[in-house]
């Protein structure tokens, strides 16, 4: 459907745009920028998991692996490493080896499927922690690297607050709305038809890995763009920013924000930095993990499409009603996107709501 | 299993088997010293593989069991297995009873499993990947409030009175200068963990497969909707599985925090420990744990001793290896 885009929609860049202007350094760059970074690493997991239906919890581990390549090829001021290549060179490097590394963790898993994939992404996410943790001669160890800076054209510091939040913006923007276009072109069409029936698309004569495998490579390339966003911002990368517990968070995000569209993972991001600024004020620092879990919990438990979920069952009640045109032949396809492959698995969206 | 059906195979696993029996009961030749290093290390390696490898099974066989009859990857199985341990620990410390910590942490966690079963797991039958999801926000939560009521310390139990203390085994590791044996000396505990692991193992076998509730289970695990039209009461068997499982991740929290100790963060080790041993021996199969097991303990301890540095990788490499040569792990169907 090439419809007209809702006036929402330009509501939403109008107040994207602004926002810097309307709010402080803190908010800009602590909620702003970061909310982006972390929703554009969490939209890498929405391709797999949305469009895809293979949910891999090594996406940040494509992203750390690309973050761990600026300060190994670029510069850094721990005293390891750190050949001094310009960003012009690290920066297309750093985004090739997250797609590379993305592809080839596909590669192991697209011979699994459904549930499998989870375990294996984890196993091969922590792996690659400890390997990190282990390996001081390319990756420093326990410590990484520190003192990475942002490229500086002409002088300009990208990582000043407003520069730093609209890059990420651009990035973030940009990606969402690559997705949204490539799941409409034959590629992105063929990837979903995949995730719907792969036997039937092998027995038409598509190659189900081939195209999983590319999916990965995508994706990666998304998150890997991520992690780059998310160094500049840190300055800094060690074997803890790719830990199973924030690859997990990756994935609360994803899940809380709704598989079902690409703004869902920036929603989730959005609430989870959100909660883990402001949760000191609530509770304990250290219940956080309690109340991130819980309201996962919740949202996996009553609302499996994530906060769109909750918003697309809020809004026909609230809403004018707009009754939708007939959508022919496209209509059961485009009506309820993600669903989760496996043959015996049902579909999330269409499941019962026993809440 | 007929050694004549694939000859090959049986000669090589026999040799193997020799080699291994020859390499712990022989006193080592210098020419195998220089290649191996000193005897004492390896066969204390081999015994600590061992060792770690029961306690995996004993961790991994309920999640493969959870796995094979309800298709229900259950993440929060670690968390199961640290709580096993922090229950025991109490009731030992106000009891004064190892024995009676061991079975409160099995008690209490089956009832725990069952609960989760039956409040949790029922609503979502067959929707796996939401079951993922939740068991993730379960061990979450769970994790959270283990710190917050028993802190970051590590905890450690006494082992009962019995199997205190070290013993001598029938293998020599060096003939001195003066002609004297030098015996190798285990810690007495760890073997009995081995023992129990095995035990445990040849329980289940005969509970699955000589008695009429093992019979169920096994026929649930090849066809659920079968099982259900024959008239069984699937939902039942489905919450004694649970908590079957549930009860065994709580043990091995107890003789886990014996052996080695208890502490925040052990619950994703052991959640992990135990996915790659289902992945690598097959989800869903006894034998396939027992198996993934013993591979994942003696690479993890044989990693740590003869390649310190990337011992822990080790493992996933094992991992990895199998599954690019059998996805469905080695005895997966």
């Amino acid at each position: 459907m090439t419809a007209r885009i809702h006036p929402a929609w330009w509501l939403l860049a109008a107040l994207l745009s602004i926002y810097p202007i309307l709010a402080n350094d803190f908010f800009t760059l602590q909620i702003g920028a970061y909310s982006l970074i972390l929703g554009t690493i969490a939209l890498s997991l929405t391709i797999l998991a949305g469009y895809g239906g293979m949910v891999s919890l090594a996406q940040l581990t494509a992203a750390g692996l690309a973050a761990y390549v600026l300060p190994i090829f670029g510069t850094n001021s721990q005293g390891v490493l750190g050949i001094g290549w310009s960003h012009w060179l690290t920066i297309p490097m750093a985004l090739l080896v997250g797609a590379s590394f993305s592809a080839l963790v596909g590669l192991i898993a697209v011979r699994t499927s459904g549930i499998y994939t989870i375990m294996i992404t984890l196993a091969v996410a922590v792996s690659v922690f400890f390997f990190t943790r282990q390996n001081y001669e390319l990756f420093n160890g326990f410590t990484g690297y520190a003192g990475i800076e942002a490229p500086k054209p002409f002088g300009y510091d990208l990582r000043a607050p407003l520069p730093f939040y609209y890059l990420c913006l651009i990035v973030a923007a940009g990606f969402g709305l690559a997705t949204l276009y490539a799941a409409r072109t034959p590629f992105g069409l063929s990837l979903q038809a995949v995730r719907d029936n792969p036997r039937r698309m092998a027995a038409l004569g598509f190659s189900v890995a081939g195209i999983r495998v590319l999916a990965f490579f995508l994706a990666g390339f998304v998150a890997a763009a991520g992690g780059i966003l998310l160094v500049f911002f840190n300055g800094r990368i060690s074997p803890g920013t790719i830990g199973v517990d924030v690859a997990i968070d990756i994935l609360v995000i994803a899940v809380v924000g709704g598989l079902r569209h690409p703004i869902g993972p920036f929603i989730g991001a959005l609430a989870f930095v959100l909660l883990e600024t402001f949760a000191i004020d609530l509770i304990a620092r250290e219940r956080f993990n309690s109340l991130i879990g819980t309201a996962f919990l919740l949202i996996v438990l009553f609302s499996p499409d994530g906060l769109l979920g909750l918003w697309n069952k809020i809004r026909p009640k609230i809403g004018p009603k707009i009754s939708r045109p007939s959508l022919g032949l496209a209509g059961p396809q485009t009506g309820k996107t993600p669903q989760f492959d496996a043959a015996e698995t049902q579909p999330i969206s269409s499941r019962e709501d026993t809440g | 299993m007929r050694p004549w059906a694939h000859p090959w195979r049986f000669a090589l696993t026999a040799l193997a088997a020799l080699i291994l029996i020859w390499l712990v009961l022989a006193v080592w030749p210098d020419w195998l010293q220089d290649l191996l290093g000193r005897k004492k290390t390896f066969v204390n390696t081999l015994l600590n593989g061992l060792t770690l490898a029961g306690l995996y099974f004993l961790v991994a066989s309920g999640f493969t069991l959870i796995f094979g009859l309800m298709r229900n990857v259950n993440l929060a199985h670690g968390s199961l297995y640290l709580m096993g341990g922090y229950i025991g620990y109490e009731v030992a410390e106000a009891s004064g009873s190892w024995l009676l910590g061991a079975a409160a942490a099995l008690f209490a966690l089956a009832s725990i499993g069952a609960i989760l079963q039956v409040v949790v797991f029922r609503r979502m039958q067959g929707d796996d990947l939401r079951q993922t999801l939740v068991t993730i926000g379960i061990s979450i939560v769970a994790a959270d409030l283990m710190l917050a009521a028993w802190g970051g310390t590590t905890y450690q139990f006494e082992p009962p009175e019995g199997l205190f203390g070290a013993v001598t085994l029938p293998i020599v590791s060096t003939i001195k200068s003066s002609g004297a044996a030098v015996f190798i000396k285990y810690p007495f505990y760890r073997l009995f963990v081995l023992f129990l692991a095995v035990a445990i193992g040849l329980g289940l076998w005969v509970f699955l497969n000589k008695t009429k509730t093992g019979m169920t289970i096994r026929a649930g695990v090849d066809d659920r909707s079968m099982l259900a039209a024959t008239g069984v009461n699937v939902d039942l068997v489905f919450v004694l599985v649970f908590a079957l499982g549930a009860g065994l991740a709580g043990l091995a929290g107890v003789i886990g925090g014996t052996a080695l100790s208890i502490a925040p963060g052990e619950d994703v080790r052991y959640l992990l420990a135990s996915l790659v041993v289902v992945i690598v021996g097959g989800m869903g199969s006894i034998a396939g744990a027992a198996i993934g097991a013993l591979l994942i303990g003696l690479a993890e301890q044989f990693g740590l001793a003869y390649f310190p540095t990337y011992g822990v990788v080790l493992t996933f490499v094992v991992m990895i290896a199998v599954l690019a040569i059998r996805p469905q792990g080695i005895m997966g169907r």
